[in-house]
């Protein structure tokens, strides 16, 4: 609780600083507050200003290079047998040492140069707290200080508050990208090194997937098979049998509720969809692991069908559950967009309202639809915890909707979860799984919202 | 009129052949469209039903009542009233020889390890709390109301039935024939589940709660909306009211579009390679769970944002601006307040979506088993989500019962919290 009383007393500094910038100015104008360029309040806005961002930024440099600093002067201090270790047991030896500072570890069980060490630690982590006290404090004073004699009748606080805020909202919108540049270089970053060691062609068109790696050499299937095709193809199977539930369900909702149902069955059901939006995919994982998947199961028994317990049917039809609210949503805005005038026409040359649907309203709607499939498309590819579920874990090439599949989100989660090193193919495959996902989406989303953006241009 | 003419049909004849079928597929198109919207309700119905009826006898546990001698013999040989002497006392055989007293006919070695096997593992550590709090208890007989094992609540509630072969289920029928008599006896009883609420983890389903997952949650949501609540307000008031139009600007907007569709395993990637194994932050701590999810839940912040900024009507700047405001303070003092209910709605929605995400959680690892309640952003937690994933994974039937009533916990959050959205947009919204 360190940072947050640092922090604290920050912000403490910073509203005293506020007070005294206002304070200061009335004295300039002697009271007389049309005689100062700005409102008092943003003197003293410009006084805490000074007095809180040096501060801050020293705070955060100082929080990202102290643990580096520290352990690098407690290994200057280790005996020379420890130093001239090899770095991956030195590393061993710091965390160790950390362990016992932080009192997840008992000293007493390990060799006394190491608790040394461990107390040569604590020392340092104390000074450095202490000194950052005071720097900080030092330095809140400082701008304070230097604000606070600089305020006179010609000071444009005001320009000055005001600039330094619109820097913030700049740095602030710029993150959206820093985020996309954060994900494409993280994932291509470890794609790449898994691609070093697997060629790329053989994971995109290879036709077994079994993602084991040797413990140690020459043992039965010591060499992991990475292609992904099996992969891809239970991806795109659950994906369309998802579609084939959401996409006539949504979209005849959609057009019910727009063309014919009363405001009262629309101002119930609207709730009732977005409600369904609303459910964690976590919840309809568990309904499909707990209730479609031995559903189906029995009435496959009935049938004389030998149907998996985690088959791709039921994994996708519960996906397509989740998607319809999507579906019907994304329509519902583009049916309602299609100009009246165009139905109007088409009732006055006699078209019932079912074949002005069919053969107006959706035409014209069409792009905006195919749009909107398109994002519900780019959902069920993404969507992870159901498949996680109800999905198999097995590698099956298969087209069968009653066997089990596996998709890449499940591959990805069942290659992550646990603990393992970081530089297995094994590991570094997940990422490659990830950057696939991650540029057939993009695909996907930039096409979606290109026709989207063409087709809202069309009748505005 | 000549023959040609009169031989041939009129357009009206055909147009009236052809009424009758046109208006049935009208029908059949609108009660295809009726149907879909009932099968939408159905599903939503049928969900539910399905997780409230296996989830709400979880809110209830079996407890059974034992007349318990706290013998001073078994806890306290020595007499010294020790705390560490009372915490390492045998408190199984408290329960063990209050089970014998009431089934003395119970002598063979396997009948009484059936015997003891009715009741939680947990019963001892209640009485140990109980003698710890109150050392005084020593030499005293009382009655105990202790939960049982898991197997015989889930008989006791009608989960497992009894009419199933011996061999296939896990209460033998010489437990089941105690069970009875414990029942006529009325030494059984359903009461509230505490422990659900106030518990962590478990492998023992009676003993398994939601409250350390619900604080792993609280603590994540909480980085969360530290971070995603200015820097979203900031981006949407930035992109709305003060960016110009230029391609950098297109691209950033571009950018939030996409961010947004993008899969929510992503942003899991991306904290376990940035935060995890470049930054080292630690594994399983809701500060990295808190900082992937407020990176994902800035794009819907962002344009719901912006959306509730472009509601307000160009006037409202205008007449600021009339009368000296500068741009900020015109911004500041006149959009702000108009655009806050409609900007907070989209926060309060963005923060049910991160509470219920599971997906990139799991990538970070708050997917352990942990039974200790975190006590701060830097501890190891899982989140309410991840435990409904992790029990739904466990074999034990019992545990069925407590997935659901999670799911059921977590449900009712997103519901206060979105009706809470809705009221705030009901009450603040205002028609220009």
């Amino acid at each position: 609780m360190h940072t947050l009383t640092l922090v604290l007393i920050l912000l403490l500094l910073m509203i005293a600083s506020f007070y005294f910038g206002r304070q200061r100015a009335l004295v300039v104008s002697s009271g007389n507050i049309r005689m100062l360029n700005s409102l008092p309040g943003y003197y003293g806005y410009y006084t805490a200003l000074w007095c809180g961002i040096p501060a801050f930024i020293i705070f955060i440099f100082w929080q990202f290079s102290e643990s580096a600093i520290i352990t690098n002067l407690v290994i200057a201090g280790l005996p020379e047998d420890i130093t001239s270790l090899s770095r991956q047991q030195l590393n061993l030896i710091i965390n160790e040492i950390r362990n016992i500072v932080s009192g997840n570890m008992v000293a007493d069980m390990t060799r006394p140069e190491i608790a040394a060490a461990a107390d040569h630690y604590r020392d340092l982590q104390t000074i450095s707290d202490i000194a950052l006290l005071v720097v900080i404090i030092a330095l809140g004073l400082t701008g304070a200080t230097y604000a606070l004699s600089h305020i006179d009748q010609q000071q444009r606080a005001r320009n000055k508050v005001e600039n330094t805020i619109l820097v913030f909202l700049i740095v602030c919108s710029t993150i959206a990208i820093f985020t996309t540049v954060g994900i494409v270089l993280s994932v291509l970053f470890e794609a790449i090194r898994f691609f070093q060691s697997v060629p790329f062609t053989d994971f995109l068109f290879g036709l077994e997937w079994s993602p084991q790696t040797a413990i140690r050499p020459g043992q039965v299937g010591a060499s992991g098979a990475f292609g992904a095709v099996p992969l891809f193809v239970g991806t795109m199977l659950i994906s369309l049998i998802a579609m084939m539930v959401a996409v006539p369900i949504g979209l005849m909702s959609a057009i019910y509720l727009s063309e014919y149902a009363s405001s009262r069955l629309r101002a119930l059901s609207k709730p009732v969809l977005e409600i369904l939006a609303g459910i964690p995919t976590v919840v309809y994982g568990f309904f499909a692991a707990l209730m479609v998947a031995p559903f189906f199961q029995g009435w496959g028994e009935l049938l004389g069908l030998d149907i998996s317990s985690e088959s791709a049917l039921a994994a996708g039809v519960v996906m397509g559950i989740m998607i319809i609210p999507f579906v019907s949503s994304l329509s519902d805005d583009v049916i309602y967009a299609v100009p009246q005038s165009l139905r109007d026409g088409a009732y006055s040359l006699g078209a019932t309202q079912s074949e002005t649907i069919r053969k107006v309203v959706i035409p014209a709607a069409l792009p905006g639809i195919v749009a909107g499939i398109l994002l519900a498309v780019s959902r069920a590819i993404g969507e992870t915890m159901i498949v996680v579920m109800a999905a198999g874990l097995a590698a099956n090439l298969t087209t069968n909707p009653l066997e089990s599949v596996t998709t890449v989100t499940v591959q990805i989660v069942t290659l992550l979860v646990g603990d393992q090193e970081f530089d297995s193919p094994k590991t570094l495959a997940a990422f490659a799984l990830g950057l696939v996902l991650f540029v057939v989406t993009l695909i996907l989303n930039v096409i979606a919202l290109y026709v989207v953006k063409k087709y809202r241009e069309q009748y505005e | 009129m000549n023959k040609l003419a009169s031989s041939r049909p009129k357009t009206i004849d055909q147009v009236k052949a052809s009424l009758p079928k046109r208006h049935l597929s009208e029908k059949v198109f609108r009660s295809i469209g009726l149907i879909s919207i009932i099968i939408s309700l159905m599903f939503l119905f049928v969900l539910f039903y399905t997780i409230v009826s296996k989830g709400y006898t979880a809110f209830q546990q079996t407890f059974i009542q034992l007349e318990v001698n706290f013998d001073e013999r078994l806890l306290d040989p020595e007499g010294t009233r020790h705390r560490d002497a009372l915490s390492t006392a045998d408190y199984g055989g408290l329960i063990k020889a209050s089970l014998s007293k009431l089934f003395p006919e119970v002598t063979t070695r396997n009948e009484k390890r059936l015997l003891y096997s009715l009741v939680s593992t947990g019963a001892a550590y209640q009485l140990r709390e109980r003698v710890m709090d109150n050392p005084a208890l020593i030499g005293q007989t009382q009655q105990v109301w202790v939960p049982v094992d898991d197997e015989v609540d889930m008989l006791i509630k009608g989960h497992t039935l009894r009419d199933v072969p011996e061999a296939e289920r896990r209460l033998r029928d010489v437990q089941i024939a105690w069970l009875d008599q414990l029942e006529a006896k009325e030494k059984l009883a359903l009461k509230f589940n505490t422990a659900f609420f106030i518990n962590g983890d478990s492998r023992e389903p009676e003993l398994a709660g939601i409250w350390g997952a619900l604080m792993g949650s609280i603590y994540t949501l909480i980085v969360t909306l530290i971070l995603s609540f200015p820097i979203g307000f900031a981006t949407a008031v930035y992109l709305e009211e003060f960016a110009p139009k230029n391609k950098w600007i297109d691209l950033i907007e571009v950018n939030i579009n996409n961010l947004a569709a993008v899969p929510s395993i992503i942003f899991g990637l991306l904290g376990l390679a940035v935060f995890i194994n470049f930054m080292s932050f630690p594994r399983s701590a809701p500060l990295v769970g808190g900082l992937v999810l407020a990176f994902m839940t800035l794009p819907t912040i962002i344009i719901a944002s912006r959306g509730a900024l472009k509601s307000v009507p160009p006037s409202i700047r205008e007449a600021a601006l009339g009368v000296g405001a500068s741009t900020m303070q015109a911004v500041y003092f006149h959009v702000l307040p108009l655009a806050i209910p409609g900007m907070l709605t989209g926060v309060i929605i963005g923060m049910a979506r991160a509470l219920g995400e599971t997906a990139p959680l799991l990538m970070i690892g708050m997917v352990a088993f942990i039974v200790d309640i975190p006590s701060n952003i830097l501890d190891p937690a899982t989140a309410l989500p991840v435990q409904i994933f992790l029990w739904a994974d466990s074999p034990e039937r019992a545990f069925v019962e407590r997935t659901s009533a999670a799911i059921i916990v977590l449900l009712g959050f997103l519901f206060v919290m979105n009706a809470l959205a809705i009221i705030l947009r009901k009450k603040f919204e205002h028609r220009w």
